[in-house]
């Protein structure tokens, strides 16, 4: 039995390192004041999937969605032990919300295909919905097992798997089909220094496009000989249909995000006198404190 | 999220000026290797960024793994009972994520699996580990004995224990010592004996035998009846086996991590490693070498990791309604450490440096036909490298004790207590300047090069870098400690007293130190502006320091030889 096993991963802006530039003013996240990092439970997720690579025997496949750098952890995932990795990369994507995303992921898994198991982290940092994973099984009206801690067993048909609930656990199983989202219940592997000399090479057609303008085809057909050529697909070549993804397919309109962010200002010291405390009142009132 | 490497901007700083470009092209063949193994670098840079990358996994492993669980670890410490050592869970846990990294075969060569790293990269990984857990580097640090066998072991030997080495599947241990013998090792008697049909067998008794419950051991045996000097002594390779029995385990002052124990072999069957006789020549001095190198880092781990543990605390905590870092008595004690961790550091890649382009010309030198400059490079490195050695392993280590004691110093009481981590770091330094050697021995080791000059020639090569204005005036000063270095050599050379020399010998290499450290670090300095604070501290204190060894040993005081029994007696 070998089990295809597709992971779904996000490159996220690094939440735990906010400085004041988070946000831009015009409310989005400012993604280049912010490292992008391999969301943390896809990594559980990740380590779930390899897991049962050791166990049963499994190809992995990583998927993403999102810019031509999103790459990045995607090589991270290859540097780990995935087998192989695809990114879905297509300008017309973007401003894709929960809705259109797993849509496009949904259209994602047939195009891969034969997928047995679809594992995806329970939420990513920036968005923290928790929403995807199970859109996406919605849409493939496959049977989802969410807030997974481990598989307790995994035959050609069927899955068993402990998962976290309000107050303990509980064990569920599923036929397959289904599709798994895994909490922070595992210790991701650290990269493997072997894998990452090689395959730290691999690259999308894209990267290769901004790094070689001339020689982007030569490039590609070079990796592709040494099995680094990362699959990029775009949204025709995974089948979307163009009004369901990225802006047109996305439901949700944001209104208004706030920057808020705490920061130490100046140390100001008021003399207590009665000049000082007039001074107060009056700096108070004028940045609408008071009044 | 800690990283032990991309926050230590000296172990940064090392790996990219130390120019390890010749070695590099050596050992991956002119990058020929390039063609046959995926994983090997194209060129230098490519190299670089392998070695980089590598260093950072290995230090996030290091600060968010292996560093948390320290502490227990060394509270509980590897177990014994029934006959069978058992490791921490977390010390299991630690070798378990390092073999998933695959560090575990770190200089072995691609063929077998390993990174075909430098000792260099992999000594700044065991440095790194060290500081996180110095227990844990003990056995970490074994990938010599891997090494060892890639070096004297037969074709058979490498396939069969190499990639299962690489692959973390196997560990080793290194039994050299016997109840009766430690330093002393010429005088090993445990017995090698071969059966009618050729097979060899050990039997007899090794003590402190570090991580002894190993799968593979490298064994010092008497393999010629009859004989009592070194040259009798040969190496073999056993495994684990019910005729190795671990007897008990030391219950010892720190590196509660892992097993020191004690072994008897009962008719254990081994293999000859290498050739008959040469065991402790050739193999173990250079096993114990490479050894003294991963003693050296370790103890540099614990001094860095001391360090900041003091550093952190004198920031944090307020006496006299100010951090105690403000005060003079503390911010000298700081200022001191750090300079300590510094020069040990720059001593050990000078080294690891120096013993890497010994290899590797070595290997050139045995595999194919060397040009003469190679042959004479060969020879150029190996006497620097059987000098720098015992020199770097007796700063690294004694600096690491130094800085252990006043990290608890700075905490106060608070620091003798076992809550605080300063006072495993200081029970943990203390076995890094007897192990493999004492600094006793270590000055054994170096005085011979330091009187027939062995370096001068890198001193006068240090010393001809080109340096900004405001350092020369530094340099003259480190040369005129140089031009006292000689005239105190040829003082004692002179005297023709054995017993004097082996009296002063300690205070020489010592001075000898002085000056190459000094040396090395106002190069690092000339590069970067920010490091000239450090190497000028160093210089100014060396210039005392030097001062009252090279009175001592020019004053030509033999009263010592004379009434020590009268002082020791009384």
């Amino acid at each position: 039995m070998s089990q295809r096993i597709l992971v779904f991963v996000k490159q996220v802006p690094d939440t735990q390192n906010i400085s004041g530039d988070a946000m831009t003013p015009e409310g989005t996240v400012n993604r280049a004041a912010l490292p992008a990092i391999f969301n943390p439970e896809d990594l559980n997720a990740l380590e779930l999937a390899l897991q049962l690579k050791e166990r049963y025997g499994a190809e992995i496949i990583v998927a993403t969605m999102g810019m031509p750098a999103a790459a990045e952890v995607l090589r991270q995932s290859l540097y780990r032990g995935a087998d192989k990795a695809v990114l879905i990369t297509d300008r017309a994507l973007a401003g894709a919300d929960t809705l259109a995303t797993s849509y496009t992921l949904s259209c994602c898994v047939k195009a891969v295909g034969d997928v047995d198991l679809v594992l995806c982290g329970r939420q990513a940092i920036d968005g923290d919905t928790a929403q995807v994973g199970p859109q996406i099984s919605e849409k493939l009206k496959w049977p989802q097992l969410c807030y997974v801690e481990e598989v307790r067993e995994l035959t050609s048909s069927s899955i068993t798997v402990r998962r976290s609930i309000e107050g303990g656990y509980e064990v569920l199983s599923s036929p397959l089909p289904a599709l798994l989202t895994v909490v922070d219940a595992n210790e991701p592997r650290p990269v493997n220094v072997k894998r990452m000399m090689k395959y730290k090479r691999a690259a999308v057609k894209s990267e290769l496009v901004k790094l070689f303008p001339e020689t982007a085809d030569a490039e590609a057909e070079k990796l592709a000989a040494q099995s680094l050529l990362i699959e990029e697909r775009n949204a025709a070549s995974i089948n979307a249909e163009p009004d369901r993804i990225g802006f047109p397919g996305s439901p949700t309109k944001v209104k208004q995000v706030m920057s808020v962010v705490l920061t130490a200002g100046e140390v100001k010291q008021i003399p207590p006198t009665d000049e000082g405390i007039s001074l107060l009142i009056h700096e108070l009132i004028s940045d609408h404190t008071l009044g | 999220m800690a990283n032990f490497f991309t926050d230590n901007a000296d172990l940064k700083f090392t790996l990219e000026n130390l120019d390890l470009s010749p070695i590099c092209r050596m050992i991956e063949d002119d990058f020929k290797f390039a063609e046959t193994f995926d994983t090997a670098p194209r060129d230098f840079a490519d190299a670089l960024d392998n070695y980089r990358r590598a260093l950072e996994v290995v230090g996030g492993i290091a600060g968010d793994n292996i560093a948390p669980r320290a502490d227990v670890v060394d509270k509980t410490g590897a177990q014994f009972a029934d006959g069978k050592v058992t490791y921490h869970p977390y010390t299991l846990q630690n070798l378990e994520d390092l073999t998933k990294a695959g560090v575990m075969g770190v200089m072995l060569p691609h063929k077998f699996g390993g990174l075909n790293f430098p000792v260099t990269v992999y000594t700044m990984m065991t440095e790194m580990v060290s500081r996180a857990d110095a227990s844990l580097q003990n056995i970490f640090g074994l990938q010599d004995i891997a090494e060892t066998i890639n070096l004297f072991g037969n074709d058979e030997q490498k396939e069969k224990y190499l990639p299962d080495f690489a692959k973390g599947l196997l560990d080793g241990a290194m039994d050299l010592t016997e109840p009766d013998f430690g330093s002393d090792l010429q005088s090993v008697r445990l017995r090698a004996w071969q059966d009618e049909n050729g097979q060899w067998y050990l039997n007899g008794m090794k003590r402190f035998i570090t991580n002894g419950c190993a799968q593979v051991h490298l064994v010092l045996a008497r393999s010629e009846e009859g004989t009592t000097d070194g040259r009798g002594l040969s190496m073999f390779i056993c495994e684990k086996c019910p005729q190795l029995v671990v007897r008990r385990i030391e219950d010892k002052l720190g590196i509660h991590g892992v097993a020191t124990c004690e072994l008897q072999f009962n008719d254990v069957p081994a293999q000859l490693c290498g050739k008959r006789r040469l065991g402790l020549i050739r193999y173990v001095m250079s096993l114990m070498n490479g050894a003294r190198v991963a003693i050296s880092a370790q103890a540099v781990g614990i001094a860095e990791a001391a360090f900041r543990a003091a550093r952190k605390y004198a920031a944090e905590r307020e006496q006299f309604k100010k951090s105690i870092d403000q005060f003079p008595a503390i911010y000298s004690m700081l200022s001191a450490m750090k300079v300590k961790v510094t020069a040990a550091r720059a001593l050990l890649y000078e080294t690891t440096r120096v013993v890497d382009l010994r290899s590797t010309y070595g290997h050139l030198c045995e595999n194919g036909i060397p040009a003469e400059e190679d042959r004479a490079a060969q020879k150029y490195y190996t006497k620097l490298a059987a000098l720098l050695t015992p020199m770097c392993k007796a700063l690294a280590t004694e600096s690491a004790n130094q800085v252990a004691y006043d990290a608890i110093q700075v905490h106060g009481g608070t620091g003798y207590m076992r809550d605080f981590e300063a006072e495993r770091y200081y029970r943990d330094a203390r076995i890094t300047n007897i192990y493999e050697g004492t600094t006793q021995l270590q000055v054994v080791a170096a005085i011979g090069g330091v009187m027939q000059r062995d370096l001068d020639k890198r001193i006068g090569e240090l010393a001809a870098i080109e340096l900004p204005d405001d350092l020369k005036i530094y340099r003259d000063k480190v040369m005129a400690m140089h031009a006292k270095q000689l005239e105190a050599v040829r003082f004692v050379a002179e005297r023709k007293d054995s017993e004097y020399h082996d009296l002063v010998a300690r205070a020489l290499v010592e001075m000898e130190t002085m000056i190459f450290v000094s040396l090395l670090l106002l190069r690092d300095a000339a590069k970067d502006a920010g490091r000239r604070a450090i190497a000028v501290r160093y210089v100014l204190d060396a210039e005392y320091d030097f001062g009252a060894r090279y009175a001592r040993v020019v004053s030509g005081d033999t009263a010592l030889i004379q009434n020590r029994s009268e002082i020791i007696g009384y």
